[in-house]
């Protein structure tokens, strides 16, 4: 069970009023809040043990070490991954995906192919499109339906020999349609491609076992788990990441430097060349813990009650249509009101206090395929109320007359 | 004739008299919605401003020796915004659009309350408009 009042004491930033209002926070796809404890670490860090890792014989060294390595041992266990040094901190699932496709610049051949899907955030497309361009392979792109759910037959058909990668979210940002990658997997698998999960939408919502999935590379972003901006995970097996070359290089990544010849740190520093997002790092662990006190179950139940409540009371709303219906769904409305521009109704609630996002969610093939400039998305956390719904459909009512 | 600096004050003190900023933004919404419409073969890619989040097309001609805009976006809180920029800089000489400031937006603080991806569009409509200003201003020469 959610104990609402409690949670929502946990994050002070919910207390803010925006032009007189109280916040309705409703962005939380874009950016999840920050819970005290996550902020009382970030300031502990700073106040008591702030040093660099890794190298420093000295005690606040240690202590930063330490807590960056059971950060991660965290990460390892809340995603139940083989080895911590499969978890590599990264600044996010941009920087994640984008370490994985600078690795295949010299494994991929000519007319290899990558299938992605067409739900895929810009971040889970361009680096992809740029591995092609290097290397001459080629972009496939699995189909959906009109209700937003990948068309899995479709994408069978185009899984072939030539499949080398698969990059498909788990979770899609826009419209929140939880993808079967459970089959993606199997059939990838079969095919022998790799596969790279895009858990940036999912892992706030969803709990992931990376073992049991049999997953190979999965990507996540910490500030949409209740962590700090500027730091993420990139998860791979430990057998395709000592395959995969370093993307940058520096301090940190290295066993030995001569002029002559480098020989790369073992995982996970290999990837992690020069000083990383310390504070970050290790805020992100207590963040995954904070998650889990709470509990994936609960979250999941109670953010499908505010999903089910938000769905039906904005259908009441004439001329009001979602995209993205499919029967599997995170708790994200993404809707538009005829004849009404996303960015009008966007600046109104905003005036009321009412945090959405507008527009085309950096994902605008989906936007093409529903042939839509954009849409506004309402994205809900556990922190969020059935009252914060109703002051945002009434708000939506509210524009509505002054729009229209 | 009003010049520009006289509309600008106008409207500077039009919005004073507005209590909240949702009331200044039912009155962008009514301005928005009063705009002339464009003419059908100037909403083209061609006049398309880039930088705004919404579409915005603006053309110009100029009619004796005043500049006279017309414009529109499919959003209409930015049609209102533009119907505000109009009113100053249509049927100016080219001359004084180009020696204008746009005081009033920062008097009226409009931008302030936009989010900076629509304040750069704000400022992409202004420098369109002075560009028109330029070209005309060249073609008088």
């Amino acid at each position: 069970m959610i104990d609402i009042k409690k949670i929502r004491n946990d994050f002070p930033i919910l207390k803010r009023k925006i032009n007189g209002n109280q916040l309705v926070y409703f962005d939380n796809a874009a950016t999840s809040q920050t819970p005290q404890v996550v902020i009382d670490e970030i300031l502990n860090y700073y106040s008591n043990y702030n040093s660099n890792i890794h190298r420093g014989v000295h005690k606040l060294s240690q202590e930063a070490t330490d807590a960056y390595e059971k950060a991660r041992q965290i990460l390892q266990l809340n995603f139940n991954a083989r080895h911590s040094h499969e978890i590599i901190f990264t600044s996010g699932s941009t920087h994640s995906i984008n370490i994985v496709a600078a690795g295949y610049s010299n494994i991929l051949k000519k007319d290899d192919e990558i299938i992605l899907s067409v739900m895929e955030h810009h971040s889970n497309i361009v680096p992809w499109q740029m591995l092609c361009e290097r290397t001459g392979a080629i972009l496939r792109v699995a189909p959906m339906d009109q209700n937003g759910g990948l068309i899995l037959e479709e994408f069978e058909s185009i899984c072939c020999d030539k499949t080398q990668l698969v990059a498909i979210s788990h979770v899609s940002n826009a419209l929140g349609t939880i993808n079967p990658i459970e089959s993606i997997l199997s059939i990838a698998h079969s095919n022998n491609a790799v596969v790279l999960i895009d858990g940036a939408q999912a892992a706030p919502h969803i709990k992931i076992d990376l073992q049991e999935l049999d997953i190979d590379y999965y990507v996540v972003s910490g500030h949409k788990l209740m962590g700090p901006t500027g730091v993420g995970m990139l998860y791979g097996k430990e057998k395709l990441l000592n395959m995969l070359p370093p993307s940058q290089g520096g301090g940190e990544m290295i066993d030995e430097v001569t002029f002559e010849k480098t020989i790369y740190a073992k995982l996970p520093h290999k990837f992690e060349a020069g000083t990383p997002n310390i504070a970050g790092g290790i805020a992100l662990g207590t963040a995954i813990n904070y998650i889990n006190e709470i509990g994936y179950d609960s979250i999941a139940k109670y953010e499908k009650s505010l999903l089910d409540y938000a769905t039906s009371e904005l259908l009441e709303i004439e001329g009001l249509k979602i995209y993205g219906q499919s029967k599997q769904k995170t708790a994200i409305v993404s809707f538009s009101i005829k004849s009404i521009h996303a960015y009008d109704l966007g600046v109104i609630l905003d005036k009321l206090g009412i945090a959405v996002r507008t527009g085309h969610h950096c994902a605008q093939p989906i936007m093409d395929y529903f042939q839509i400039p954009g849409t506004i998305r309402a994205s809900f956390s556990f922190y969020n109320t059935k009252e914060e719904i109703d002051i945002m459909v009434n708000a939506i009512k509210r524009a509505k007359l002054m729009l229209v | 004739m009003k010049t520009i600096a006289n509309i600008q004050k106008e409207i500077v003190d039009e919005f004073a008299l507005f209590e909240d900023w949702m009331q200044r933004y039912e009155y962008m919404i009514e301005l928005g919605k009063s705009l002339p419409i464009i003419d059908e073969k100037h909403r083209t890619d061609s006049n398309i401003i880039k930088g705004c989040q919404s579409k915005v097309w603006v053309y110009a001609e100029l009619k004796k020796d005043k500049l006279i805009y017309t414009a529109d976006s499919d959003a209409i809180i930015t049609k209102g915004i533009i119907a505000l920029l109009l009113r100053v800089f249509s049927e100016q000489h080219p001359s004084d659009i180009l020696a204008a400031d746009t005081a009033f937006i920062d008097e009226i603080g409009l931008k302030e309350h936009l989010s900076p991806t629509r304040a750069n569009g704000l400022v992409s409509m202004i420098k369109q408009l002075k560009m028109y200003a330029i070209a005309y201003q060249t073609q008088i020469n």
